[in-house]
Formats: structure tokens, sequence, C-alpha cells
């Protein structure tokens, strides 16, 4: 280990690292602008600058930029010279001549990195006279504001924009000091991670839209740390709550998950939570309509009607916590609990769980991916689906660079060498997928099919690796020799990944998956790395919910409305739309066959609309449970305001039932773990989310407010003039106020890293104080993350079969193609996300067309098995043959995968007004 | 003793000299313009609400008696959707006054703050708005910053050049 002096200190620091992450890293403050964690060294700024002696004698020593700069052993160092200071003042000030009196009106203002760093080089008077550039600023969507004037020409928008995540559509216009970040013209941001540039901007050019509609400080917001229930990665979040709505919600690092960035659905989809027609307080249903009643009366008539009716069910769902999902199973009996979900999808969610077992096989962390260098991806668009691993399989594509960069000696961190040494150099990225996704483009092969196709194409592929494995039949020569070059590639790939994921509706597809991993870990030599699985799943806790149901016999929805015919019965609906689960005219004629409906959700829905009992369930912003994320990741999610009087955590409303359906061991959320806990074999590692073992680290608990919070004594002065008591939270080791354990002790606790609200730390008011809370810049947060990983029951299911493609039904199948805006339930429910969703449409091959007597811009009837819908039609020749692609909104038209037929109804008047479409290429 | 001597000739001298004191509230003391009483928020020269809700008054109060939220219309201009001050609570530090970038909150003369009901000193921003610029009378925050509001122009600001054409190659 280098062993450097940075004025007179002697101290160790690792090998590989340059100045600045050396300094960071030992806590001390050196300012920077266009160096970022993850995005490394470009030396733009020149504001990391330090002093370099030569030797001992050396008095006058040379300038160095930090950021550039590799340590070494022996080197003297000095940050505090007079020299090193008046220069990053004198590179401060310039960068400030043209920044405009803003600050008042900036939404980044209180946690802007160019604030802290002014602060912290010491420039306080402005000498310059002269006028400021200014620019005109373009509208940039729903997400984004743009307000040029404030740019400090640091690059890192563009660096992160289009060199991270791969987007084209930002751009540097002009030059010197006129350079322009814009697009080619106004229009949305087109990247899924646009909404990252509010973060990776240092000063306010990018900011949150919906944020600055109604925007709070920095420090008047209450955080909590989070996480994002938008998709199955289990994204870190720490969302801002001010005078009880949410909002914002920024990225919490995860060293293993997120890191540094978010996907736009999980950053701006959270209107559901201050939606207005969300259910704030119990509603009885008297002569037809529904009446808002107080708590204790919900509660009484919950009591009442469960006396009423002897049989219960009860419907879980994939996105309530895994307490709220218990309660519910222990209170109706396991024999009367269904998951909310069909049997297809709970055969896939079940297949996809066995993936997870598979022996030898390793499950990657969104971290470990970027690290991956052969990619198979079957039929999934993640970029849809579970957005931010589309980020990691991006990194993970150009790691090919990275790899030429370090055979060269270059460190990763030199940003730009790295770049010029790779030279655009790719990982190989196979996509198999029913139509084109948006890694196409990064792709080295693609591969459009039906999912039986795309199934015969992946057991080709794992026949190739494994000759033990057997064979599909029918397979065409160009497939062929496309599997024998997936199977060539992960073959001698360092670390092979194959994903996979539900949305194709395609049993084979998740098995074949499976077997292309277990040929691939036979074909290897057993001293080389275990080949990487991972599956994607539909919602934030559909493992969660799979695990618990996975030995019931019967737990789907179809069983439940088949009991609902034998006898009275009533059914307790826990956060669950049944409407989008099953085709409507079933679900219609289950619910009336109903003795009682007991709806508990936080969301307004069809199936809220038709209970007789509905009890407003919390958010996750304000729930306290456990959700479990698609690589069997159980994390906690905290409270980010005290419970509003009428709410409740779904599990709440159930445990508080008195007599002799009472529930044991639901009585705190700590009870409520510790029941989870035992409720099966494989949830044994969540006992170390107990509170006994929760905070060691701290008796001062952790407040959610910044210190600075402000109006304590008249925010609620409106109402009465006389100060209520702050709402206490027993339950965990945060509290509600801004009093607590200050910053700077809080970041030398080991356990902190679980349980950090918000990232501030004196002098660092952005987000990118989070380097305080770690022990090394590129390394976890200090103590460890939040969450902990199952042990699951490792399972060999043996070789699958491949089934013979089928050619001989009649109609299309129908898949529904996931949509990262409009095509996820609660993300639909915020304004600026459902802008951004396309219009719903269906879309077929320009060659099935035809067949049906449709053509492009029809409005046709598509018809399934048990229900019909009405859409507009694209024909679209990315999709593959033989398939009707149906938008994420689309209600289901039969159980299962579904063959469908279409009708034309006449031409669509909306879809004329729509833009053309892009063809291929 | 001459001492005792020198403070009982004191008192007596005092007894024929004018009070400092006045019969409040029959009559009132002078309060310099610049005194510390009573919180309003003033408006810029052209009538706008000077006040841009940019919290921080309420982050430097060290009684936390001011409670505001931001909202914008529709150019952008930001503003408080609602603006409290719980009196009761205020110490008229002044403090308010100095943080404020826009000239908006000031303190005026005014001190007598006296209720039966501590309620009635919760103040709204329909009872701190007043019509005129107070102390400042030709100071408009919208002029000076970079954000355009529909005050002026982009790029016409007191120190602002044109704004740049992006196209142009030329140096």
């Amino acid at each position: 280990m280098p062993r450097i002096r940075i004025d007179g200190q002697a101290y160790e620091v690792k090998e590989g690292l340059n100045l600045l992450q050396a300094c960071l890293g030992l806590g001390l403050n050196l300012p920077y602008f266009c160096w970022h964690p993850a995005l490394g060294s470009v030396g733009a700024c020149r504001q990391c600058a330090l002093l370099q002696y030569r030797d001992e004698e050396d008095r006058q020593g040379r300038l160095v930029m930090g950021c550039m700069t590799a340590v070494a052993d022996g080197q003297i160092l000095s940050l505090k010279a007079d020299k090193a200071r008046h220069f990053r003042a004198g590179v401060i000030e310039a960068l400030m001549t043209n920044h405009p009196h803003d600050c008042p009106v900036c939404e980044e203002g209180g946690e802007c990195h160019l604030q802290d760093m002014t602060v912290m080089s010491g420039h306080h008077h402005r000498r310059y006279r002269g006028r400021k550039r200014t620019f005109v600023n373009q509208d940039l969507g729903p997400f984004i504001n743009h307000e040029m004037n404030r740019c400090i020409t640091c690059y890192r928008c563009l660096r992160f924009y289009r060199d991270y995540a791969g987007g084209e559509d930002l751009h540097a216009l002009a030059s010197r000091n006129h350079t322009y970040f814009g697009r080619a013209s106004d229009g949305p941001l087109e990247s899924e991670f646009a909404g990252n540039l509010v973060e990776v901007c240092p000063t306010g050019v990018f900011t949150d839209k919906p944020l600055s509609q109604s925007y709070t400080r920095k420090w008047d917001l209450q955080h909590a740390p989070s996480i994002c229930v938008h998709c199955s990665l289990g994204c870190n979040i720490s969302p801002g709550e001010r005078y009880g709505r949410l909002k914002r919600v920024q990225n919490r690092y995860h060293h293993g998950i997120n890191g540094y960035f978010l996907c736009d659905r999980g950053r701006f989809g959270f209107g559901h939570v201050n939606h207005p027609e969300r259910p704030q307080q119990p509603l009885v249903r008297e002569n037809g309509r529904l009446r808002p009643v107080a708590a204790s009366e919900g509660l009484a008539e919950l009591a009442r009607r469960l006396e009423t009716t002897e049989r219960w069910i009860g419907i879980g769902s994939p996105r309530a916590t895994l307490e709220s999902n218990l309660a519910l199973r222990e209170l109706v009996g396991a024999d009367h609990f269904f998951t909310g979900l069909g049997s297809h999808p709970n055969a896939l969610n079940r297949a996809l769980l066995e993936l997870l077992r598979l022996p030898g096989v390793n499950t990657p962390s969104l971290r470990e991916i970027e690290a991956c260098d052969a990619l198979l991806l079957l039929g999934e668009d993640i970029t849809q689906s579970a957005p931010r691993m589309a980020l990691s399989v991006r990194q993970a594509v150009r790691g090919a660079g990275r790899d030429r960069a370090a055979a060269l000696n270059i460190p990763p961190w030199q940003a730009q060498s790295v770049q010029i040494a790779g030279q655009n150099a790719r990982h190989p990225l196979f996509i198999s997928h029913v139509t084109a996704t948006r890694l196409d483009p990064i792709a080295e092969a693609t591969y459009r099919a039906s999912p039986q196709e795309q199934a015969a194409l992946a057991f080709a592929v794992a026949h190739c690796l494994c000759p033990e494995a057997p064979a599909p039949e029918g397979l065409d020569e160009q497939a062929q020799s496309l599997a024998e070059k997936i199977a060539e590639a992960l073959l001698h790939a360092k670390r092979p990944l194959i994903v996979t994921g539900p949305s194709s509706g395609a049993l084979p597809l998740v098995e074949a998956a499976g077997q292309v991993a277990r040929a691939l870990l036979n074909a290897r030599p057993a001293e080389a790395c275990p080949p990487a699985l991972i599956p994607v799943f539909a919602e934030c806790n559909s493992l969660g919910l799979t695990l618990l149901t996975q030995d019931a016999a019967e737990a789907d929805l179809e069983q439940a409305f088949a009991l609902s015919e034998h006898g009275p019965v009533g059914a307790i609906i826990l956060e669950n739309d049944l409407f989008r689960r099953a085709p409507g005219p079933l679900v219609q004629g289950f619910l009336e066959r109903l003795t009682q409906r007991i709806v508990i959700d936080s969301i307004p829905s069809p199936t809220l609309n038709a209970a007789d009992l509905v009890l407003p369930a919390t958010s996750f912003a304000e729930s306290q449970g456990t959700l479990i994320n698609n690589e069997g990741r159980a994390q906690p999610l905290f409270p980010v305001h005290a419970l509003h009087a009428e709410r409740r955590n779904s599990w709440q409303w159930l445990a508080a039932v008195a007599g002799h359906r009472a529930l044991k061991g639901f009585a705190s959320p700590a009870d409520a773990l510790a029941t989870c806990v035992t409720a099966a074999p494989e949830l044994a590692p969540l006992s170390q989310a107990l509170p006994s073992a929760a905070h060691p680290f701290t008796r001062l608990a952790v407040p959610r407010m910044p210190h600075r919070n402000s109006g304590r004594t008249a925010a609620g002065a409106n109402l009465d003039v006389r100060e209520d008591q702050q709402p206490q939270d027993h339950d965990s080791c945060l509290t509600f106020s801004m009093e607590g354990a200050p910053a700077p002790w809080l970041s030398r606790q080991s356990g902190i890293g679980a349980r950090l609200p918000f990232s501030w730390y004196p002098g660092w008011n952005s987000n990118q104080a989070v380097h305080k809370f770690k022990d090394a810049v590129d390394g976890p947060l200090r103590g460890g993350e939040s969450g902990m990983r199952l042990d699951l029951v490792c399972r060999d299911n043996g070789w699958h079969r491949p089934l013979p493609v089928d050619t001989e039904a009649q109609g299309l199948l129908a898949v529904v193609q996931p949509a990262i805006f409009g095509g996820e339930e609660l993300s639909n429910l915020a304004a600026p996300v459902f802008q951004r969703a396309a219009l719903p449409c269906l879309r077929i091959h320009p060659d099935d067309a035809p067949a049906w007597s449709v053509a492009d811009g029809d409005r046709v009837l598509v018809r399934g098995a048990s229900a019909a819908t009405e859409l507009p039609l694209r024909v679209d020749p990315r999709v593959a043959r033989g398939i009707a692609l149906l938008p994420p909104t689309c209600p289901p038209l039969g159980t299962g995968p579904t063959r469908v037929s279409l009708r034309s109804l006449g031409s669509d008047p909306l879809i004329a007004t729509d833009h053309p479409e892009p063809t291929d290429g | 003793m001459l001492s005792q001597l020198r403070t009982i000739w004191e008192v007596f001298k005092h007894s024929t000299v004018k009070p400092d004191t006045v019969s409040y509230p029959e009559e009132k003391p002078y309060l310099a313009p610049r005194y510390r009483g009573r919180i309003v928020l003033t408006r810029d020269p052209d009538g706008e609400e000077r006040c841009v809700a940019c919290n921080l008054c309420a982050a430097v109060c060290p009684v936390d008696c001011i409670a505001l939220q931001q909202t914008q219309d529709e150019r952008g201009r930001w503003r408080a959707e609602f603006f409290r001050i719980n009196f009761s609570r205020c110490i008229l530090c002044g403090l308010c006054e100095e943080a404020c970038p826009t000239y908006a909150i000031q303190l005026t003369p005014d001190v007598e703050l006296c209720e039966y009901d501590r309620q009635n000193l919760v103040y709204e921003k329909e009872h701190l708005l007043i019509s005129g610029t107070g102390k400042y009378h030709d100071y408009n925050f919208y002029r000076r910053a970079g954000k355009d509001v529909g005050v002026k122009e982009r790029g016409t600001g007191e120190t602002e050049a044109e704004p740049v054409n992006v196209r142009s190659l030329l140096p």
C-alpha cells in the first residue's frame, strides 16, 4: 500500500486510486466538479488542484490535478498550501463569472455542489463586472427543467447521458464559453435515465420539474431509507416529504444494487402517494354508496363483517409487503390464501424462483452484472420491465473497452483515455425478444421470434454447450447458427450472464434460460467463474409472495374463483386490482358471487369501487415492512412520515381484529417481522433485521430531517397555535425530527449504511456527501448496506425437454409488452410518468395484417378466450410474425397464454394524430 | 456621608427634569423606520409580490416560526402558496429580513402585537402582504436574476449579455 504525506500527516492509501479519490476516502475536503465516482476523471474543471513536492527539500512544489494523478509511494502533498488554495479560489471565481444571481429561485439551492465548493474554496466576493453570458433554454419534457445560464461546463451531463447511459439526443453545441448542453430541438429527453442528470449536474442546469411545481428545500424535507416499489430490482431510494405530501425521490446509494443512479420511473413515479382519489379513510357501503367513516368505526365494521360469514378467502398481492401478505394468510388460513395472480403468472414466478435455486449458478447483483463479459437476454425487455438493470447491462457491454484499457495499464478512472483505448469495443450481448428493444443498438445479434421459437433457440444454445441437454426440433438454419454463436461466446467468456423474466409469458422460455445456465456450468472447466443467471420479476415483492406460497397446492386466482361457486364466501382483497389479473367478466362474476368484499388498498381501482368495506392502506412512504427483490434480497422499508390518522399498514388493519380471529405475532413491526422469519425456512436470515440486531451501532436516534429543518412552530399553527408533540417512532432507530445523532458522529458508526435517510455532512449539502459515509470512495457504505440475501435451498431439476413449436394454432399469440412509462400500476398514477407513456396500441407484423383484413391505423377488436378489447393498430415490421403485441394497460383477454383474433372497426381517429412510427435500423 | 448627600441631591434634581418615558398608550413614542417590530411582506416596484418562497427566512429563523410553501405560475415565477408567521413565537430578531435575498420580508416599527387569543397571532400571507415596497423602493429581484419569468426578456437584465446563438460557428 502506497504511503503518502499530506500536509505533514502520513497516510496509507489503496493502490490504483487517484489523489482525489484518496483524499476524499481519507475524509479530507478537496473540492471538485467534473470528477464523479461512477464517471471517472477527465481533468476538465481544474478544481481539485493540490501541491506536490519533489522531495523533503522542495519548498516550491508544483500544482497537480488530484483527479488526474495516481497515488504513488512517497508522495509529499499539500492541500492547504497557499499556492494551491489560491489556485482553487481563482478557478472557482472564473467559473462563477457567468453564474446568474439565481440561488433563491433555483431548485438546486441548499443541495448544490457548486454552492458547497464555492464556500469550500473561499470565494465570496465577486470582482467580475462584465456582462454575464446567457442562453435560451429548451423544454426537455415533463421530468427535467433546463436552465442553461447556470452551466459551468463540467461535461458531467454528457458523460453520464451519452457515455454511461447510452443516450443520443443530448449534445454539446457551440464552443468555448458558449458551450451549450441540449437537444437539437425542444422535446423530452429520450433516455430512461435522464432523471439522474438532476443529481449528476453539480449545479442547477438540470433540475427536478415535478418538484419545482411545489418546491421544498432539501433541508425541509423529511426522509427515510426506503425501497423503490416500481419494479422487482429493489433500488434504494430516499423519498422526501413535507406537509404530508411526498415531494421527490432521490437516489440512496446501495453498492450492490443501484449505485448512484435510478431510472426515471423510480424517480418520478411516486404520484400515487399524493393521488387525490386515494382512499383517505375507511369507506363502508350503505345503500349502494361508499360512506367515509372513522378508523375505529372501520375496524368495528371489519370485525362485524368477519363474524357474519363463516368462510373467508384472502387474496394477497405481489406489491404488498411480506408482513401484509403473511398477516392475511394467517387470518384466513393457508388453505384459503391466494396470491392474487392467475395460475400462469404463478407458474412463471415459481419457474423463475427455480432459476435462483440452480446449484452452482451465481445470482449476480446489478454491480456484478457490470463485470460480466457475455450476455444473453432471453425474452425480457429489461429497459421496460427492470430499467436499472439495463443501465448495468450497458456498463457490462462497455466493459470490453475497459478491459483493453486495463491491458494497456490505463487506470480505470482515466475516463477519456479508457474511452480512446476502448474504441467502442463491446462485449457480446445477444437479445432474443418478440420485438425491438432499446438495447438492440449495442447488441451483437438479435433474434425476433415468438416465445416458443425463442425457447427453442435457448434450448439449442444449451445443446451446443452440452450435448447431454436435449436438442429442440425444427429449428431453422439461421437460428441454429445463431445458437452456435451464442454458445461460443458464453463458453469463452470469463463471466457469462443470462437474464430472463416473465414478460414473454412463456414457461418454456424461463426453463430454457435455466437449461442454458446448467449446460454452461457443465461445459465450463470447474475452476472457471460460475455462470450468472438473473431472473427479473414482475413486481416489487413478487418473489416474497412466491416464497410464501410456493408449497401451497391451490394459490391461483382461478381456484379462488372456483371456491366462490361452492357456498357463501367472503373475501379480503389485499392491495390488488383483480381486473388487471384476470379477464373482466370472470372477475365481475367472482365479485358478485362473494357475500362480503373487503378491500385494503392505497390506490383507487375498479376492484376498490366494488368493495363493501374499504380500508385505506399506507403507501410505501408510510409503510414499515419487508420487500424481497429479484435476487432474493430482503430489504426493509421505513416510513418517511408518520401515519395519517385514518390509514394503517395493511397488516395493522388485520392485526387489530379481536375475538377468535385475532392474530398472534403482529403487535408491532418487529413482531410482524419475527413472525415472517418463522413463516418459511428460507426467510430465516431475516432475523438479522430484527430490532435486537437492527441498530446495535447507536443509542442516539437517526434523524429523518436535516438539522436545519424549519417551520416547526408555524407549520401546523393555522390549525392550532399550541404545538403538538412530534410524532414518535417506537419501531425503528429513526425519529420524525431533526433531533438525534449529528451527521459527523453518525458517519463514524459502523452500521450506518442501511439506515441513512439522506446524505448530508457539514460542508457537503448535495447528495455527493455520500462519500463521507464510506470507507473508500469506490466501496460500499460503512458497515454494509440495507437488505440481506436469503439462503435459497439449491435444487437441480435435471434437463428440460423442449416442446415442439406449435405451428397449427389459430390466431395470433397475445404477448403483453412491458413499458417503463405507462406500464406499471402505481407509476401510472403519477402525472409526469403518464405524460411520457406512448399511445396504447396493438402491434403486429406486416405479414400478419392481410390474413385478418386489417391495416395500419385501424381500430381493431381484439378478441381473446374470455374477453375482448378495442385498440388502435400499428403494423410494425419489428414485431415477430404470429404475435399480437398488446400494450401494458390492456386488460387480460384470457387466462394463460392466449391466442387472439382481430377484426377491423374502421380507421382510428386517435392514431391519425399520432406521430409516424420509426422503422427498424 | 458626602456620597449619600450627593445621591439625595441627584434624586431631587431628577424630580424636576422631563421624563424619558411617555404615557403609553395615550402617547406614542417615536420608533425609527428600521425598528424591529411586526413583519410584513412587500411588493416590488411593479406591484408584484417580492417573495419568491426561497425558504431562507424560515431556515434562519431561530424559533422556527415561519412556514411557507412555494408554488409556480405559468411563467415560472416563484411565489408563496402560503406564508405563515406564528407571532406568538416570533422574537423579532430580524434575521429573516437579513436573510431575504429579495427585500420581501421586512420588519416595521409596529410593535403592538397583543391579542387575548394566541391563535390570532398566527398571520397568513394575506395578513402579511402590504401593497408598497417598504424600506427599499427600487429593487426588483427578477431584473437581476438569470431566470426569466416575464419580468424581462432573456439576456436583457442589468448585467446580462444577449443570448448566445448556439448554431453560430464564429469564434
